[in-house]
This record gives structure tokens, C-alpha cells and sequence, in this order.
């Protein structure tokens, strides 16, 4: 019951609206008691009865006979004068009880909202600290549904639950005291629809319940369905794969749909029995009830006493159930967010963390080790890039290239080694600091569903105008998005659909190197771009990379055989390194990629085979 | 809440972010009450479904006249039954005979109401998505190319429940309506007098909701919006949450996301406050009816004009009858908001499928694998072509490669291919057919491509392997991820092929993606090979594994090849050189070595290191492609 317990102390903070909730609660419960009383009154006044057993409303009305007929003198008729009276009383308690249900109601709303407020910044807070390797492992459309979802699940619960639970407790409490000391026998058959409708509603909720979260489950499956149907539309369309897709969304949605109709079922089902067990109690009252008065044993406004009190009872009898789930999801939902909530994010500021120094700018890797998993994805990496200097990095795919780029803004911490800016480890300065120092242009490019301006002004949202077109121009994009229709208000979109590659890719370059960072990865940033405009790009930042150390990822040689140290990495290790003219003069697999990328000749190709091992 | 922190910088001047509160989210969310147009096409799905409908029409009817009988039979217990003597008991005996059987008819009716709406509606659900969805697959890519996935996502799931919600409480309303006539009609029979003055209330109750109304929908509408507003910021969020925290753009994020989340709440409050006003009035409102009918109908009574159970049953009636008014003008929200929605859904539906088979169109089971383009001019915008002119030829098992600086055409020449937008000018074949004379579905059989972007599914990397060809065999999959050289590293991990893959295959290199996507093509087994920069993340060593082993997969196949690293296309049989949408330049490598042009400018700069360019060099390669894209 942790979760209850957290939700509670959460709304502790609305102390006042809780307390006014409650007040209005105990009101209200009062009022709405009164009416079946009053209104069985008015039956026997209106028979000319005057009331056999109704004590208090008739004490009540009677002193207010008393009253009146004091200030009127005599004369009047007195059933006619207790209507009267009667009837003021049923205005007074009905106005009332509208009233404190809408004080009751408005502070469990609001109280409701602020919850969901503050769990909402949680979470989007906390989202945005977890690391890379939380993020990796669940899929987007869990986290957004869990943001949207859980949140209102918990809000739902605050609202609906936990103000009106003590309500309905007073509520049906009172009520059955009040009509089991009026008749214990009528009493009882008036309430025994209670157990059987408390009975359903529990049960059907609970069985909708795990239905439901079956539902939300299969759901969120479909979503993934539909939603990678669209973002992978040109693979659909260039395998022609339209009849294979359509099968995968109809078994998603069969499936959905066979949920669906249970949970049509349950709710029908429940709804009807609980229909007709209040009726059929309703019948036993009119049938044991009627033979009492027939026999004299109850007056007509007793039995519509009865009558009035059941219909007031039955909409919270039938709430039970939608506490009942209330709590159910409450606790459900509650527990996935705070699960996310409590989760530590293995990247953070160590408590004495200091901003980032910057000296010079040297970047060190001592004997890094990383892995995803269980296989090591970097073992025993080690170099060292000063200011001024190039790095470069090629091997095959998967060798880990990429993983050490993301080491240097901490997006994942090494498991053994460390690395150092500066002679300060990164693990020691604050994350802020470090990534502002820190330009990774990724391998995979993401755009924001944004203009091309908020793209590129993305890490720098205040960054001027000419800032901008400034970090353009330098990736070769300025021309091309100054011909666009829109300009720099150009929309780009997810993931950027209507640039080609190399514009992509560009953009995402002007969107780092904008920030003038003090240490710059490319991984592998050029690759959909011509050798040509990467030329020119390379000429535009060797301003900004003079006195900064540079890490270049690249497949092509030509973009990193400048590099003043260059690294061939395979399987995680560091296998070659050394200057262009020192891999070339050992021979091993940089050599190899030599000859084939830029020797032009088919002999090599040939000697090639022959020559490598791995 | 330890992080949170206002970025240094102050708001008044505001960040380069779009906070969208567009003034056109008041359409979207509730569209005119009425629309003749949405209502019929929504009554065309809902035919096939007529039968079971009237079934439920039928049922609420009946469940609504047991609802109204039941006050008048307890109103006949108390004036027939209630006196004393043996009679009445047997008469009291009977009205509670009758009694259950308006219960029997209740139960039943309310059972079949519920379940047969509610699984209608859930059924139309399904359909109308999937009418959706299945047109989605047809439409031309110059729409998806425009359209926000998010958008279309929220109409393929919010917008089809809201006409699910329509369509259920429409059959209520229905209920309703004859409810509350079926009330007033039982209250004037009852007693014409006392009735009418009961009735009074509801002119009043009427007027207070019309004026109560168009605030009120405001608030509401403006707690959807806010609301919809925080979820796209959130899911743009955790969508984007690389780059968030690669660019250190968390803090403002963070504030960004609070003001639009406290709006939110502003919002909510105010809507909730709207909403509860209306308990004390209609409260109130009842209190009045009630007071009425006990006076009136109490003086009524003494003065034996009715009798006492008349009075009885107009309690009973006033108790239900300010629901169903309560109800109706609920149902007018919902009745707005699903005419929003059916439009957004049906604009999706009519989006004209441009590219369509001719009803002739040829389905050739073999093709000989030659592509030609014959004054192809193309664009994706009017009058900005993109192409102009293009005319190359290529043989079957032929391989043509394309090159050219970035914007310059290559991906869009290969989409014509596919026939994935219509050209403007001229004609594009694929094995002597025009491919607007053939299926499209025929082109996907024999034109595989591996696309500049790889993109892979949810799913084990056999599955992705295999995609569509549910006709290959293990052994298909296994020689082509070994022919791409992904065979290793995916034996390499811990279940082999039947490793799941992350969103988007998270979890493998972009090398190793680009591998998968390339072996999915492979096993297509296609007779025209497209490669979008199908190894530009990967090493040439292993690029030129891959060739071999593709040498032999090639023979007999035409290959059309795009990559900027002029290496992976020197042996090609033929390169065409693109530049700002126009050929330059045809022939083999040493031709246009020979040539001095583009290509060999650009080919000395893939083999030179940077200084050893000379700087004319740079400045010619500079100007010559300086007119891309325009
Ligand atoms: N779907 C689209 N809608 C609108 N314009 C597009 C679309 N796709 C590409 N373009 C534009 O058409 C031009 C050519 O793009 P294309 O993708 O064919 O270039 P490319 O030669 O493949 O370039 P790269 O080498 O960078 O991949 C570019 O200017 C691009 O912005
Ligand atoms: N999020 C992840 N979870 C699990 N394994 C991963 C993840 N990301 C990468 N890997 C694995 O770690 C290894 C190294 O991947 P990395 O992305 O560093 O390769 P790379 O050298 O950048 O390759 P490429 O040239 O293809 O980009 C690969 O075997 C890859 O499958
Ligand atoms: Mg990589
Ligand atoms: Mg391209």
C-alpha cells in the first residue's frame, strides 16, 4: 500500500482543501438523508396522517408548527401549514446538499489536478535525466502512454477515490442506520441490494480492471504496429509489402477488438443485474411494505420513506465499484509511474560535483572498458586528443566507434577505466558543464518536427539570428535553405523526410557546431555527403577546430587521413593506431583500406583477398 | 525535483521553440454541430451493422417505457392497493406480479441495450481505423512526406473513438429523449395541473444550461487543448531524448513544459469549476420542483383532488427527470466533437490515391531487368523541378552507378523507379514496361531496394530479414545476412536471429542496421537491385566482402548504385554523374577519369588528403557544384 501512502502524502499538501472537502463531505451526507425523511413526511401530511414513526422530521416539524402558528395565530389548517413547512425544508436541504456536493467535488478536483500536476513534472524531469541506456530499452509509445495514462490514473484516483470514499462510507453508513432503526424488517429487504450490487460492482471491476490493463496492453502493441507502418512507409512501399502489413495491423486488432467486446460484455452484464437486484428489492419493499399498511402497520409516507431512501442509495452503492477501481487502477498506475520516479539514474552529478574547467582542452581515455550487455563493447581503449589536434577513428561496423563518442558526454559511464578533460575525471564535474563543452553530431540524425531555425538553434534557443545562419553557412546549408520558399521558417519534420541525407546530416552539424563546443565528435557525419561539400565544411570549421580537439568517425579515409592520430578499431580494441604514414607503413587493416578505397587499381583489389585474415 | 533549475536566461525574451497555441484548435476540436455530409458517410459504415441496430433501438425504447412504468405502477399501489381489506391485498398481490414483469422487461432490454451498442460501436471502431489505415498504405508518398506521423496517429485513435463515443450515445439519446417526453407525458396524464407547474422548472433549467454552455465548452475546450498540448510536448521529448541531452537542452525543455503544464492546470481548475456550478443549480432546481409538488400536490391531496399516490410517483419522476436533460446537453458535446472528428477522418479517407493502377494494368510475372528514363522531368513542389531531362538507359544485369554532390537527385531517381511519385515529363520503364502500365505491386516484386535511411521493425532480426517474403527459407535468410557479412555479429549475440530488436533496432550499430536492411533486400530476390547508399556506414573492407559475395548474387540482375564514396562504384559498368537535377556526365570510370570533369574532380578528392588538394582544385570543385538544388 506504498502507493496509496505516497498519494496521500502528496495531497497532505492541500491541506486546506481536503479539510473544506471534508467539512463539505459531512454536510452534505446530512442533507441528503434529510430528503427521504422530509419527503415521507410530506406523504403522511399530505394523507392527513400525522406521521406515526417519522420522529425527527416531525419534531422538527412540529416545533416549526409551533412557531408559526404562534406568530399566524390559529385557524390555519395544520396539514396544510406543515406542508408548507415541509416543503421549505426539502428547498433548504436540496439547495444545501447542491452546494456541498459542488464544494465536496471542485476540492477533490483541484486537489486531483495539482497531483497530477506535480507527478507530470516528475516525470518529464526525471525522463529527461535517465540515461541513454534506460531509453534504449523501452520503447517510446510506453513512456508517452505512462505519461499520459498513469498520470490520469493517479488523478482519477485522488479525484474520485479519496475524498468521496469517506462520503460514501457516511453516506450509505447513516443511511443504513437510519432505515434499520426505522423498521429492521423493511429495512432489511430495502437493503438487500446492497451486498448483491456491492458484490458485482466489486467483482465486475476488478475482472473489467484486468481486462483493461489486457486492453492497454494489446493497444499499445497496435499503436507500435500503426506507428512503425508510418515511419517505415518507404519500406512498406518499396517491398510492396502493403498485404503483409495489413495482416500484421488486423492481428493486432482482432485482438483488441475480442478484449474490447469482453469487456462490453462484463459491463452490460453488471450493469442489468444490478438494475434489477435494486428493483427486485423495490418489489419486496412494495409487497411487505404495502401489506403493512394495508394492515395499518406503516403509514403511506413511511413506505415512501423507504422508497426514496433506496433511490438515494443506489448511486453510491453502485460507486462502490467505481471506487473499488479507482483504487485498483490508482495503485496500478501509481505503482509504474513511481516506479519510474524511483529510479535512480545511473548518470548523474556525483553531490560535490563541480562545473567543468576547461584549461586547454584535452581529452583523455584511460583504459576504458564498456559493455551494452555482457559482451564487452570496448575493452581497454586508451588515447588522448589535445587542443588543436585530430582524432580520427574507422572499423568495421559494430567495432564500438559510436560508443566511444558516446562516453565523452557521459551518455553511458565506463565500467572500468575513466575518462579525463583537462585532468578532471568526467564522472567528477557536473553533466551540465560537461555536455556544454561536449559536441556529439550523432549517426543517427533526429530533427525536431520544428522550423528549420528552432533545429538549428536547438541546443541555444536564444542564439541570434546571425548565430544561425552563421552555423549554416559553415555546413554548407545556408544557400540551400536560403532558396527554400519558407527560408529558416521552413518546416523539417520528424525525421526530416523532405531533406535529402546529406541535408540532414548537414543540418545536424550546424545544430553542434553552433554551440562552438570546446571538444567536437563527428560520428560519422558525412557519410551521406559528396567529398566535395564535406571538403568545404571541413575548410569553413578550420576556424572554429584550430584550437579544439576534434574526434572524426568516418568510413572514408580521405576525411580522417589528415588526422594527427588515427585509431582502427575492431571488435572493441584499439588494433592500429598511429599517423596515416605510420598505418600505411605497417600494413595491417588500415593499409587494406587503403588500398581499396583509393588505389584505384584492380590488382590491389585482387592482392587484397589474399593478404587480410580477419 | 533536485534538478530543477530556471536556465540562467529570462523569458521575456523568448527561446527559439514553438509554444503551438494555434488559433485553429477551436475546428479542431469541436466542429459544427451538425454536418449532413460526416453523418452519412458515418451511417454507410454503420449499415452493414442496420439489423443489430435496430435490436438496440428497439431495447432502449423498451427499457426506457419500463423506466417510466415503474413510479406509475408504485403510484397505482398507493391509490388502489393501500387502503384496507383482503381485496387490496390480492390487487397489491398483482400490481407487484406486474411489477416484476416491467422488471423482466427492464433487465432484459438494459442488457441488450449495453451489449449490443457497445459491441457495435467497438466493431465500427475497428472498421473505420482500418479503412483508415488501409488507405494509408495507398496513398502517395508526396502526402506522407508532408504529414506529421503523430497527426495521423491521433486520428487513427482519438478521432476514431470519438465517433465510437458518438455513435453510442446517439443510440442513448434516443433514450433519453423519449425518457424525458415519456416523463412530461406521464406527469400531465398523472395530473395535468400539478404537472404543469413542476414542469416549470425545466424552461428555467434550459435557459441556465444555454447560457451556461458556451462558457462552459470553452473551458472544456480549452482544458482538451492544453492538455493535448502538454501530451505532444512530452512525446516530442522522449522522441527527441538524445538530442535533448546531447545539445544539454534540459532546462529549458523543463521550462517550457511548465508553463505549458501549469496551463494546463489553470485550465483543468477553471473547467472543473464550470462543471460543478451546474450541481447546486440543478439541486436547487429540484428542490423548487419538489417544494411544488408538495405543497401543490399535498393541498391537492386534502383537498382530495389526487390522491396520495400521484404524489408519490411525481417525487419519483423528479428525481430522474433532470438526467436525461443532463444527458442531452452532454450529448450535444460529444455530438460537436464527433463531427471534428469524422471530418478529420474522412479528409484522411479522401486523400486521392494519385498513383493507382490502371484497371489494365499488367502483372508480369518475369521481367528482364532493364530500366530506362526517357526525358524524365520531376519535382516534389510545382515548378521546382527537381530532375530535368534525365535520360540514361540501363541493360538488364547491368550495374549503373549515380553519383553526384548531396541535394543532387540520386535518392529521387531511384524512387521513380519504384514508382513512388509520378513523374511530370517523359516515361520511366522497368523491363520495357512503362510503370504506370504495370501493378505496383509487381514493381515490389522485381525492384528491391536497400533505402539511404535504414529503417527496421519491432520484431526478431529473422522477421526483419524476411519482411514479406514469407515464402523463403531459413537457409534464404542465413545466406543472405552472411552474404552482407551480418551473419557473424548476429551470431554473436545471445539468440542469434531470433534476437528481438529495439525500436527502430536500437540496440545494433547504424553499420549493423544498414547490414540487416541490405539482407532484407537481398532475400526479396528482385531482379532489380536499388542501393541507396547501401554501405555509406560501412567500412570499405567490409564493403568489398559484400561485393563479392554480391558479385555472384548479381548475375543476371541489374544493380543501380548511389554512394559518395566513389570507390564502392568504380567498378561499375556504367557511372551517371548527377548535378542539380541534370546529367553531366555518362561512361565508365576511366572515361570520365578521362573526361576531367565533375567525377574526376570529385574522385582526386576522395583520394587525396585535404592538403594535397590543390586550391584550384577546391575552387573549381567549389563553383561547379555550388548550383545544386534549386
Ligand atoms: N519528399 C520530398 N519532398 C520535397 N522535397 C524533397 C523530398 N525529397 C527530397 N527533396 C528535395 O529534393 C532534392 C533532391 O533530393 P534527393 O534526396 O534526391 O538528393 P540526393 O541526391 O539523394 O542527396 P543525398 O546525397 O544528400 O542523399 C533536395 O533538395 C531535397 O531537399
Ligand atoms: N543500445 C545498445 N544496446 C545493446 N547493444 C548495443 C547498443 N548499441 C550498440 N550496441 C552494440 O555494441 C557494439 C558497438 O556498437 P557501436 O554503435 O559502437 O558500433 P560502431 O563502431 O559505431 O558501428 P558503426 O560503424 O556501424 O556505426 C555493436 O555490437 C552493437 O550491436
Ligand atoms: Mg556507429
Ligand atoms: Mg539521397
Amino acid at each position: 500500500m506504498g502507493v496509496f501512502m505516497r498519494i496521500s502524502r502528496m495531497s497532505l499538501k492541500y491541506r486546506w482543501r481536503l479539510i473544506f472537502g471534508m467539512i463539505a463531505i459531512f454536510m452534505a451526507s446530512v442533507f441528503q438523508l434529510a430528503l427521504p425523511i422530509l419527503i415521507g413526511s410530506a406523504v403522511d401530511a399530505a394523507s392527513g396522517l400525522d406521521g406515526g414513526n417519522l420522529k425527527i422530521a416531525n419534531e422538527m416539524v412540529a416545533s416549526s408548527i409551533d412557531a408559526t402558528t404562534d406568530r399566524f395565530g390559529e385557524g390555519n389548517n395544520p396539514a396544510k401549514t406543515a406542508l408548507i413547512i415541509i416543503a421549505v425544508f426539502l428547498f433548504i436541504a436540496s439547495v444545501g446538499r447542491g452546494l456541498s456536493a459542488m464544494i465536496q467535488n471542485y476540492m477533490g478536483e483541484s486537489i486531483g489536478q495539482n497531483i497530477g500536476y506535480e507527478l507530470r513534472m516528475l516525470y518529464y524531469e526525471k525522463l529527461q535525466r535517465l540515461s541513454f541506456s534506460y531509453h534504449a530499452g523501452i520503447h517510446t509509445g510506453d513512456l508517452i502512454t505512462r505519461g499520459i495514462v498513469d498520470v490520469e490514473g493517479v488523478r482519477m484516483f485522488v479525484q474520485t477515490a479519496l475524498l468521496r470514499t469517506v462520503f460514501l462510507v457516511v453516506l450509505i453508513g447513516s443511511g443504513m442506520y437510519l432505515m434499520l432503526s426505522e423498521d429492521l424488517v423493511l429495512g432489511l429487504i430495502s437493503l438487500s441490494f446492497v451486498p448483491f450490487v456491492a458484490w458485482r460492482a466489486t467483482a465486475a471491476r476488478l475482472k473489467l480492471r484486468t481486462n483493461w490493463y489486457a486492453l492497454q496492453e494489446r493497444l499499445s502493441g497496435l499503436t507500435k504496429v500503426m506507428d512503425e507502418n508510418l515511419g517505415g512507409i518507404r519500406v512498406v512501399r518499396a517491398f510492396a509489402s502493403q498485404d503483409h502489413e495489413m495482416k500484421k495491423f488486423d492481428e493486432a486488432s482482432n485482438k483488441t477488438l475480442s478484449l474490447a467486446n469482453v469487456q462490453v460484455g462484463i459491463r452490460a452484464k453488471n450493469i442489468s443485474l444490478m438494475g434489477v437486484a435494486f428493483m427486485l428489492s423495490m418489489a419486496a419493499v412494495l409487497w411487505v411494505g404495502g401489506l403493512q399498511v394495508i394492515d395499518g402497520e406503516l403509514s403511506p409516507g413511511e413506505l415512501t420513506q423507504f422508497l426514496a431512501f433506496m433511490s438515494i442509495l443506489l448511486q453510491p452503492v453502485r460507486q462502490i465499484g467505481m471506487m473499488i477501481n479507482g483504487y485498483a487502477r490508482g495503485s496500478a498506475t501509481g505503482g509504474r509511474l513511481f516506479a519510474v520516479l524511483d529510479i535512480d539514474p545511473n548518470i548523474q552529478d556525483k553531490p560535490d560535483a563541480k562545473p567543468l574547467e576547461i584549461t586547454s582542452g584535452t581529452l583523455e581515455f584511460h583504459n576504458v572498458s564498456f559493455s551494452y550487455e555482457d559482451e564487452h563493447a570496448l575493452n581497454g581503449v586508451s588515447f588522448k586528443a589535445e587542443p588543436g589536434h585530430t582524432i580520427g577513428m574507422v572499423g568495421p561496423p559494430g567495432s564500438g566507434k559510436s560508443t566511444i563518442a558516446h562516453l565523452v558526454p557521459r551518455f553511458y559511464d565506463p565500467i572500468e577505466g575513466h575518462i579525463t578533460i583537462d585532468g578532471q575525471d568526467i564522472r567528477d564535474v557536473t553533466l551540465d558543464s560537461l555536455r556544454k563543452a561536449v559536441g556529439v553530431v550523432e549517426q543517427d540524425t533526429f530533427l525536431f518536427t520544428a522550423s528549420v531555425e528552432h533545429n538549428i538553434a536547438y541546443g541555444d534557443p536564444w542564439a541570434p539570428d546571425d548565430r544561425v545562419e552563421q552555423a549554416s553557412k559553415y555546413a554548407q546549408l545556408g544557400d540551400y535553405i536560403e532558396r527554400l520558399p519558407g527560408g529558416y521558417n521552413t518546416m523539417v519534420g520528424e525525421r526530416g523526410v523532405s531533406l535529402s541525407g546529406g541535408q540532414r546530416q548537414r543540418l545536424s552539424i550546424a545544430r553542434s557546431i553552433l554551440l562552438k563546443p570546446q571538444l567536437i565528435v563527428f560520428d560519422d557525419s558525412t557519410a551521406a555527403i559528396d567529398a566535395a561539400t564535406e571538403q568545404r565544411i571541413r575548410a569553413a570549421l578550420t576556424n572554429l577546430t584550430k584550437d579544439r580537439a576534434t574526434i572524426i568517425i568516418s568510413h572514408r579515409l580521405s576525411s580522417l587521413m589528415h588526422a594527427d592520430e588515427i585509431l582502427f578499431i575492431e571488435a572493441g580494441k584499439i588494433v592500429e593506431r598511429g599517423t596515416h604514414e605510420e598505418l600505411l607503413a605497417l600494413g595491417g587493416h588500415y593499409n587494406d583500406l587503403y588500398e581499396l578505397q583509393i588505389r584505384p587499381s584492380e590488382q590491389s583489389r585482387n592482392s587484397q583477398n589474399e593478404g587480410s585474415d580477419s | 525535483m533536485t534538478n530543477r533549475r530556471t536556465h540562467g536566461r529570462s523569458h521575456e525574451i523568448p527561446p527559439k521553440a514553438s509554444i503551438k497555441l494555434g488559433p485553429t484548435l477551436e475546428e479542431e476540436v469541436f466542429g459544427e454541430a451538425f454536418n449532413g455530409q460526416v453523418v452519412g458517410r458515418f451511417i454507410s459504415y454503420i449499415s452493414a451493422y442496420k439489423k443489430l441496430l435496430w435490436v438496440a433501438i428497439a431495447a432502449v425504447l423498451v427499457f426506457t417505457i419500463s423506466s417510466i412504468a415503474i413510479p406509475l405502477i408504485v403510484r397505482n399501489v398507493y391509490d388502489d392497493a393501500l387502503k384496507d381489506g383482503v381485496e387490496d391485498k390480492a390487487k397489491l398481490g398483482t400490481m407487484v406480479i406486474i411489477f416484476l414483469v416491467a422488471i423482466g422487461f427492464n433487465f432484459v432490454a438494459n442488457y441488450l441495450q449495453e451489449l449490443i451498442v457497445g459491441r457495435v460501436a467497438e466493431r465500427i471502431l475497428v472498421d473505420m481505423r482500418r479503412a483508415m489505415y488501409a488507405h494509408l498504405q495507398r496513398v502517395s508518398l508526396s502526402f506522407m512526406d508532408k504529414t506529421e506521423i503523430g497527426k495521423l496517429m491521433s486520428r487513427l485513435q482519438g478521432d476514431v473513438a470519438a465517433l465510437q463515443e458518438f455513435l453510442q450515445t446517439a443510440v442513448f439519446a434516443i433514450g433519453d429523449f423519449v425518457l424525458l417526453i415519456g416523463i412530461i407525458g406521464a406527469m400531465i396524464w398523472l395530473d395535468w395541473r400539478l404537472g404543469l407547474m413542476t414542469l416549470a422548472v425545466l424552461p428555467i433549467l434550459f435557459i441556465i444550461r444555454i447560457i451556461w454552455l458556451p462558457y462552459a465548452r470553452k473551458s472544456f475546450l480549452r482544458a482538451r487543448v492544453t492538455s493535448s498540448i502538454v501530451s505532444g510536448s512530452l512525446a516530442e521529448n522522449i522522441n527527441g531524448i538524445r538530442a535533448v541531452q546531447g545539445l544539454s537542452r534540459e532546462y529549458v525543455n523543463y521550462d517550457l513544459f511548465d508553463i505549458r503544464a501549469t496551463d494546463n492546470l489553470n485550465a483543468a481548475n477553471r473547467a472543473s469549476k464550470f462543471g460543478v456550478m451546474m450541481l447546486p443549480i440543478v439541486d436547487t432546481l429540484t428542490g423548487a420542483a419538489m417544494a411544488i409538488i408538495v405543497i401543490v400536490g399535498g393541498f391537492f391531496v386534502l383537498g382530495g383532488t389526487i390522491e396520495v399516490g400521484v404524489m408519490v410517483a411525481f417525487v419519483l419522476f423528479v428525481q430522474r427527470f433532470f438526467d436525461p436533460i443532463r444527458a442531452l446537453t452532454m450529448h450535444y458535446n460529444v455530438l460537436q466533437r464527433a463531427m471534428a472528428s469524422g471530418e478529420r477522418i474522412f479528409e484522411v479517407i479522401d486523400v486521392p490515391v494519385d498513383i493507382q493502377d490502371k484497371p489494365d494494368a499488367l502483372d508480369p510475372e518475369e521481367i528482364d531487368g532493364s530500366i530506362s528514363f526517357e526525358n524524365v522531368t520531376f519535382g516534389y513542389m510545382p515548378n521546382q523541378p527537381i530532375l530535368k531531362n534525365i535520360n540514361f538507359e540501363v541493360k538488364p544485369g547491368e550495374t549503373v552507378a549515380l553519383v553526384g554532390p548531396t541535394g543532387s537527385g540520386k535518392t529521387s531517381t531511384t524512387a521513380l523507379v519504384h514508382r513512388f511519385y509520378d513523374i511530370w515529363e517523359g516515361s520511366v520503364k522497368v523491363g520495357g514496361h512503362d510503370v504506370r502500365d504495370v501493378t505496383q505491386d509487381s514493381l515490389g516484386r522485381h525492384v528491391s531496394m536497400v533505402l539511404q535511411e535504414p529503417f527496421l521493425f519491432s520484431g526478431t532480426i529473422f522477421e526483419n530479414i524476411i519482411y514479406n517474403k514469407e515464402d523463403a527459407t531459413r537457409e534464404d535468410v542465413v545466406a543472405a545476412a552472411q552474404a552482407v557479412g551480418a551473419h557473424e555479429f548476429i551470431m554473436k549475440l545471445h539468440d542469434g536471429y531470433e534476437t528481438p530488436l529495439e525500436q527502430r533496432g536500437g540496440n545494433l550499430s547504424l553499420g549493423q542496421r544498414q547490414l540487416l536492411s541490405f539482407a532484407r533486400a537481398i532475400v526479396a530476390d528482385a531482379k532489380i537491385l536499388v542501393l541507396d547508399e547501401a554501405t555509406a556506414s560501412i567500412d570499405s573492407y567490409t564493403e568489398m566482402l559484400i561485393q563479392q559475395a554480391l558479385a555472384r548474387l548479381m548475375e543476371g540482375r541489374t544493380g543501380m548504385v548511389i554512394a559518395h564514396r566513389l570507390a564502392t562504384i568504380r567498378g561499375a559498368d556504367r557511372i551517371i554523374v548527377l548535378q542539380d537535377g541534370e546529367i553531366i556526365e555518362q561512361g565508365n570510370h576511366d572515361v570520365l577519369m578521362e573526361l576531367g570533369g565533375l567525377y574526376s574532380r570529385l574522385y582526386s578528392m576522395n583520394y587525396a588528403s585535404f592538403d594535397d588538394i590543390p586550391d584550384e582544385l577546391i575552387v573549381q570543385a567549389t563553383q561547379a557544384d555550388d548550383g545544386m538544388a534549386t
